[in-house]
């Protein structure tokens, strides 16, 4: 059993070098806790909201997030805002309507404004595409077990700004110590106090970027909590199933061994 | 069907034997579900269960799946996240299906060392072993091209590398890469015989698993002793078997059940980590990723693809003797078909006249170290293509091959096996006190 146990072991390590990617020139990566970590974790429907902010106030200068709907603000697992709150929210963006010939505000049916800036990524699914620092060594162990992804990657990225610049080929480059090569072309989007949060939640660097980061997670993977609720229930039904079926398997195959079976 | 003797489907009513004497297919299913299996059989023997489950449920996910998929460069993307945020469920069905395939590929491989180790590949099961090599490389282009639906940047990079493989060979090489992506890179046209091929082959899998199945039910199972079952008579099968339904069926559901406990703890808890984080960046043909890595179920064989460089005397040596018509590229792309090759023609490979691993004293370690070798060159294929990883790919590549093609020929003229047990009841009866009668 325990020859079984430690096969079992090594190739789950194994396993999980397979999503293994060593970036070159890696950067540094601190962890954070977030409320949705683990199996059990949920976001934070207040956090949603002040990450929704940052990324209105800030980000949305640049980038946008043309695979989120607008109406899945309103949803359940994510900042769950007022219908009439998400269709205030929605109409200050225009949208070219091609029935109308024309531009129109934007419904909750439409989708987040694309970035205006082409050099900035859009943010969708940021939060899932940047989730592969599988260290150490390729083990995946800081995913496994600190829960390591993707959101501690964009907390890092914004809180990973020296102050240095420097010019190249006419383009400027910030010093960023979590930014693969060292040196990004993103001028610091946060310095701390850049948004008046209405709960009143303390505003420096940190706390902005940890949720914007959690915003984005949420943005990337709207059905988290619907999804590890579905795991949890798969999880213990097929446990008891796993049960049942061992101690059926265990009275058939009673007499053939020899056995008595008083289950 | 089966070479075990066996009671057989008897028609009893007037319908059953109108039935029976039209469309025997009462009579099939029945024998083919009563087969005596030997009653030996340890938990290493669930895993065909769980593969079979792995196609029903990677045909069925897939089918919803294509439903709302669009295989165009422009739409599949967005396609993908349409599913992921507002199909109902469609989030759980692809995650299922996504992790599906890793399940699968987990499930095949302990299903051939399985194999490999019980010496279930010798006669008379050769047909057997084939047709699940063939069922192997089917699952490999299936899971490769399924791999590039999403359009993500490891699904075109991984498409331009893996079919550029073709390209390397000579001659003939370009003209079947450029048939293969139906044009001179890979672009719509690929995507959409890749959606087609990945569509059809799961089912092309489907028949192939009955051959699998028929063939080993012709010959019967083998067993950790490899002792065959005795048959002689129906009583002496009884001894050495007990019937497929409900004995192992059951128990069969039971490691399946066990196995699906740990698969939706991933698909719920963790759907992304097996998966590569750049394949949720849309494809784009400019930006090169920093590393192209293949999924885990490929490392291994990608490791030994990439072992063979140019600075390797072996491929030093092919390219002088063919005056360079064997490149490095076109060595390391044989060497990953040969590796499979080796494994095919296992059953000629292994002289030893002993099945069961568990009586060849000398080859259990052998053995051992393959499956180490194994998971070391999956390690390595996620490495970066650089020392020390190089040489220690190749040091493992070595391994592979010297064991199926000089360690296995030699180990059954050197080694002096144990003795089996003469018959499987006598195996079974050491572990358990006779039964109840």
């Amino acid at each position: 059993m325990l020859k079984k146990l430690s096969i079992a072991a090594i190739a789950a390590l194994s396993l999980s070098a397979g999503g293994a990617m060593a970036a070159g020139g890696e950067g540094h990566i601190h962890d954070v806790d977030f409320s949705f970590e683990g199996p059990f974790g949920k976001f934070d429907q207040m956090q949603l909201q002040r990450g929704l902010q940052v990324y209105t106030e800030v980000c949305a200068a640049c980038h946008g997030m043309r695979y989120v709907p607008l109406r899945a603000l309103a949803d359940d697992g994510g900042p769950q805002l007022p219908e009439d709150q998400v269709r205030a929210y929605s109409a200050q963006f225009d949208i070219y309507d091609e029935e109308l010939e024309d531009d129109r505000p934007r419904i909750p049916a439409d989708f987040f404004p694309e970035g205006g800036d082409p050099n900035a990524p859009d943010l969708s699914l940021m939060a899932k595409a940047r989730a592969g620092f599988h260290g150490p060594y390729g083990s995946g162990m800081n995913q496994l077990f600190k829960g390591m992804g993707g959101p501690e990657y964009i907390v890092s990225i914004l809180t990973g700004y020296t102050g240095e610049e420097k010019e190249e080929a006419g383009t400027t480059f910030y010093e960023n110590t979590a930014f693969p090569g060292g040196w990004i072309a993103m001028a610091p989007p946060l310095y701390g106090e850049d948004v008046e949060f209405a709960d009143g939640h303390s505003n420096d660097i940190h706390h902005e970027a940890e949720d914007l980061a959690a915003f984005l997670m949420w943005a990337a993977e709207p059905h988290m909590m619907a999804r590890k609720q579905a795991g949890f229930v798969g999880v213990l039904m097929l446990t008891l199933l796993a049960s049942l079926l061992y101690l059926t398997n265990k009275k058939l195959w009673a007499p053939v061994k020899g056995k008595e079976f008083d289950g | 069907m089966s070479g075990i003797p066996h009671d057989h489907y008897e028609p009893k009513t007037g319908a059953e034997k109108w039935l029976h004497s039209r469309l025997p297919i009462v009579g099939l299913i029945y024998d083919t579900i009563m087969i005596p299996t030997p009653k030996n059989l340890n938990w290493w023997w669930i895993w065909g269960i769980v593969l079979a489950f792995c196609l029903v449920l990677q045909i069925v996910t897939g089918i919803v799946l294509a439903m709302h998929y669009t295989p165009h460069v422009d739409l599949a993307f967005a396609s993908i996240e349409h599913i992921m945020r507002n199909v109902n469920g469609g989030h759980m069905i692809r995650y299922i299906h996504m992790n599906g395939a890793s399940l699968f590929f987990l499930a095949v491989y302990i299903h051939m060392f399985r194999g490999l180790f019980y010496g279930s590949y010798k006669a008379p099961r050769e047909i057997t072993w084939i047709v699940g090599m063939i069922i192997f490389i089917l699952m490999m282009a299936t899971g490769f091209m399924g791999y590039v639906l999403p359009w993500g940047q490891m699904s075109f990079w991984g498409a331009t590398v893996i079919t550029g493989l073709f390209g390397a060979i000579p001659f003939i090489g370009e003209p079947i890469q450029t048939w293969l992506l139906g044009g001179p890179a890979v672009d719509n046209a690929t995507l959409n015989r890749f959606f087609s091929l990945h569509y059809l082959l799961p089912f092309v899998i489907a028949a192939m698993v009955v051959v699998h199945i028929w063939a080993f039910h012709t010959t019967g199972n083998n067993n950790p002793t490899g002792v065959e079952v005795r048959r002689g008579s129906k009583e002496e099968v009884k001894k050495d078997t007990l019937p497929f339904w409900p004995y192992f069926v059951i128990k069969d559901l039971v490691g399946l059940a066990i196995v699906l406990v740990f698969f939706f703890a991933i698909v719920g808890f963790m759907p992304n980590y097996f998966g590569h984080p750049d394949n949720y960046i849309e494809a784009n043909a400019l930006a090169t990723p920093a590393h192209i890595v293949p999924e885990w179920y490929f490392l291994p064989f990608y490791a030994i693809l990439r072992a063979f460089t140019s600075e390797v005397w072996v491929v030093m040596f092919a390219s002088w003797i063919t005056g360079g018509i064997i490149t490095a590229k076109f060595f390391g792309v044989l060497a990953m078909f040969g590796a499979i090759i080796v494994m095919a023609l296992v059953p000629w490979l292994d002289t030893s006249r002993v099945r069961s691993g568990r009586y060849r004293p000398m080859f259990k370690w052998w053995f051992y170290l393959l499956i180490v070798d194994f998971i070391v060159l999956m390690w390595l294929g996620a490495m970066p293509a650089e020392e020390p990883y190089a040489t220690w790919s190749l040091i493992a590549s070595a391994y592979w091959f010297a064991y199926f093609l000089v360690i296995l020929p030699i180990l059954g003229v050197i080694e002096k096996p144990t003795t089996p047990p003469t018959t499987i009841e006598e195996d079974f009866d050491a572990h358990y006190s006779k039964p109840a009668e």
